[in-house]
């Protein structure tokens, strides 16, 4: 076991996987001699060489394109985008192509890739360095999306990733890479795509969420357990696509109180769908109204630290009202 | 470089008698299969075919330097001829016309002619254009990265070339020298589009200098010239020497699909013109000019290859539809799998 921040859990993993598997290669802006922006893949071009650490062009779609040609002749490619943000030019490759393959061909072709994007605000990243891009991806059927937000969640949910026979979009908040700090187990483990994570038992409330959200709700609730005797029952949903409901509705079902926090817009976004499913299968188990937390529908987060800080709003404190609202309604 | 292909002879070539004979086969089935096809669609039991006739040429004879097994197709939607010498066999071809099960490309998932085969190592592609040519140079890029002797040809219409992914996939394909050729089926319209209104230079080869990569324009109707320029673009990128753009002038002569009316935005007389440069037309007479056939022959295997495109016809319509219980199926990897 030792302690590591999120993002050299993922570091470790990558190389892990690289190191015990010669079909898994790396591409990407910068991967390379640079080590990656975020120093993820530090040192990987000395140890694996340009032929399986690739500084790509600076074009998504075809990194996304040609690792998808990878996929199909038997690689385990792991496409990185720079920032979430610039993934766009790249939607149509993911859902027309890499989600759609095996469906397309009835089985025949398979698209084993992951991408990993950096996402998420808070970190001074503007418009174009801070979005939440997951509730576009989850959208569509035949592409897995996750984030996890504990190293350890991090580093055995890339290795599933990575050995996973479908397209996964990986998704890692920057707000999270090193402020977050974890004991990771040293062997190869794996955490499954799929299952939720109860972070935190309680009797009194559920709060759903994942990302960077996920720590501010557990701050907030142990407040709420030390100053109130609430008791907050925390998922991380973690796994958005497939998401897991039952987990979900198991927690509703014995706390009667269902609270879903999320910093993407809040319109449509992931927790849109979450308390619908909430909604649909356990109403007649709830003792109060859902309670939806999202960022604000206005186009993308703005620089300035007042602006960032109004979209990145409810703080710890926020959410410690409405959690307590929701406890005593 | 941009290369003017002339006129080829077989034995300057090393193509056998037997060779030429089969692509002339294929050629002529291909026309077949194509004009059955679009009988099928008027007769109400088809709701989508997308034409070839007219490309035959370029297709057979780009397609014929490729080795089953070992290389690679990448095709797009008008390559039924591509997928014949890939070894698709007519059966086949109407599996995916009457979307039956039992269809290899999807299994009557996908529109007809979006061809696939894992067998027959044809990669799957989709309706939005240019997207399977980064596709075709990450295929290469695993060849060479595991050191296979595989090369892997991508086809597409000149439309194609305009799209981002295009250039994407040139430009990987030649940074890393990868063994994969770029056919550009010229037929000057996507769609209705003019090649005016798609690009300001007259060749789409000539883009090829901007990649590093040599760029080579032949006649689509000669086959045997189509079959050169990819024999010489097969060969360099088996010996290392990277990727080429071939680009074969070529002309449909039916809409773009059962569902274009291309009287909107071409005259008869344009498209009349172009017939008298048949690829087929051209090819029979070369081979009977040489005295490696007759009329007589000619005729015979025409009527052997109309009875094998009915018999198919006939066989694939009585095959089973795909189950409505299979929908969901195949979205994720299957256990049984």
């Amino acid at each position: 076991m030792s302690e590591k921040t999120l993002v050299s859990a993922i570091s470790d993993a990558l190389h892990d996987e690289m190191a015990s598997d010669d079909r898994v290669i790396l591409l990407g802006e910068d991967v390379g001699a640079r080590g990656g922006v975020f120093k993820v893949s530090d040192g990987f071009l000395d140890e694996f060489g340009e032929g399986r650490v690739i500084d790509t062009p600076l074009a998504e779609s075809g990194i996304v394109g040609v690792a998808i040609g990878m996929a199909l002749r038997g690689l385990r490619p792991v496409a990185e985008i720079e920032f979430a943000d610039f993934i766009h030019p790249a939607f149509d490759q993911i859902l027309s192509e890499a989600a759609r393959m095996r469906y397309r061909t009835n089985g025949d072709w398979g698209c084993p890739m992951v991408i990993r994007a950096p996402c998420g605000g808070g970190i001074h990243g503007a418009l174009y360095h801070s979005q939440s891009i997951e509730a576009f991806y989850a959208h569509i059927p035949g592409l897995k999306v996750v984030m996890p937000s504990t190293p350890s969640d991090a580093a055995g949910m890339l290795r599933s990733a990575i050995r996973d026979p479908d397209p996964v979009l990986f998704l890692e908040h920057k707000k999270c890479y090193r402020l977050i700090k974890g004991d990771v187990a040293d062997e190869p483990f794996t955490v499954p795509i799929g299952p939720a994570d109860v972070k935190r038992e309680g009797r009194d409330l559920t709060v759903v969420t994942y990302g960077y959200d996920l720590h501010r709700c557990l701050e907030a609730a142990d407040r709420l357990s030390e100053d109130e005797g609430v008791e907050v029952e925390i998922v991380d949903a973690r796994s958005l696509a497939p998401l897991d409901t039952d987990t979900i509705l198991a927690s509703v079902r014995k706390t009667s109180r269902a609270m879903v926090v999320y910093e993407d817009n809040r319109t449509y976004g992931a927790g849109a769908e979450i308390v619908a499913t909430i909604a649909e299968e356990a109403m007649f188990d709830l003792d109060a109204p859902i309670v939806r937390v999202g960022g604000p529908d206005i186009p993308a987060m703005p620089y300035a630290a007042t602006l960032e800080h109004a979209f990145m709003e409810p703080e710890p404190d926020q959410l410690f009202v409405r959690m307590l609202e929701l406890a005593r309604f | 470089m941009t290369t003017q292909m002339t006129d080829a002879t077989h034995e300057a070539l090393g193509l056998s008698v037997d060779d030429l004979l089969s692509m002339h086969r294929l050629m002529l089935l291909a026309r077949l299969i194509d004009e059955a096809a679009l009988r099928q669609n008027r007769m109400g039991r088809a709701p989508f075919v997308v034409p070839v006739s007219g490309h035959e040429g370029c297709q057979i004879g780009t397609a014929w330097p490729m080795r089953r097994g070992t290389d690679v197709w990448v095709p797009y939607y008008r390559d039924l001829g591509v997928v014949l010498v890939a070894g698709m066999t007519p059966e086949e071809v109407f599996l995916g016309v009457f979307s039956k099960a039992a269809d290899p490309s999807s299994g009557g998932r996908q529109m007809p002619n979006h061809w696939s085969s894992r067998r027959l190592s044809i990669l799957s592609h989709s309706s939005p254009i240019a997207t399977q040519v980064p596709h075709a140079a990450g295929v290469a890029y695993a060849m060479k990265y595991r050191g296979e002797d595989g090369v892997v040809a991508c086809w597409f219409g000149e439309g194609a070339t305009s799209e981002g992914d295009w250039h994407e996939g040139l430009n990987f394909a030649a940074i890393h020298r990868l063994p994969v050729v770029f056919v550009c089926e010229n037929n000057e319209y996507a769609i209705s589009v003019h090649q005016d209104k798609q690009m300001a230079v007259k060749d789409v080869a000539s883009r090829a200098v901007g990649y590093g990569m040599p760029g080579v324009v032949v006649e689509g109707s000669d086959v045997l010239g189509c079959y050169r320029a990819m024999k010489d673009a097969h060969d360099r990128a088996r010996a290392g020497d990277g990727p080429t753009l071939i680009e074969c002038k070529t002309y449909r002569y039916l809409p773009h699909t059962s569902d274009d009316d291309d009287k909107s935005y071409r005259s008869r007389a344009e498209v009349e013109q172009h017939r008298h440069r048949d690829p087929i037309d051209r090819f029979v007479a070369y081979l009977i000019a040489r005295g490696l056939t007759d009329h007589d022959r000619i005729q015979a295997v025409h009527d052997e290859l109309k009875a094998e495109v009915d018999a198919a016809i006939t066989w694939a319509w009585d095959a089973a539809d795909p189950d409505p219980a299979s929908v969901g199926r195949h979205v994720f990897a299957e256990d049984d799998a």
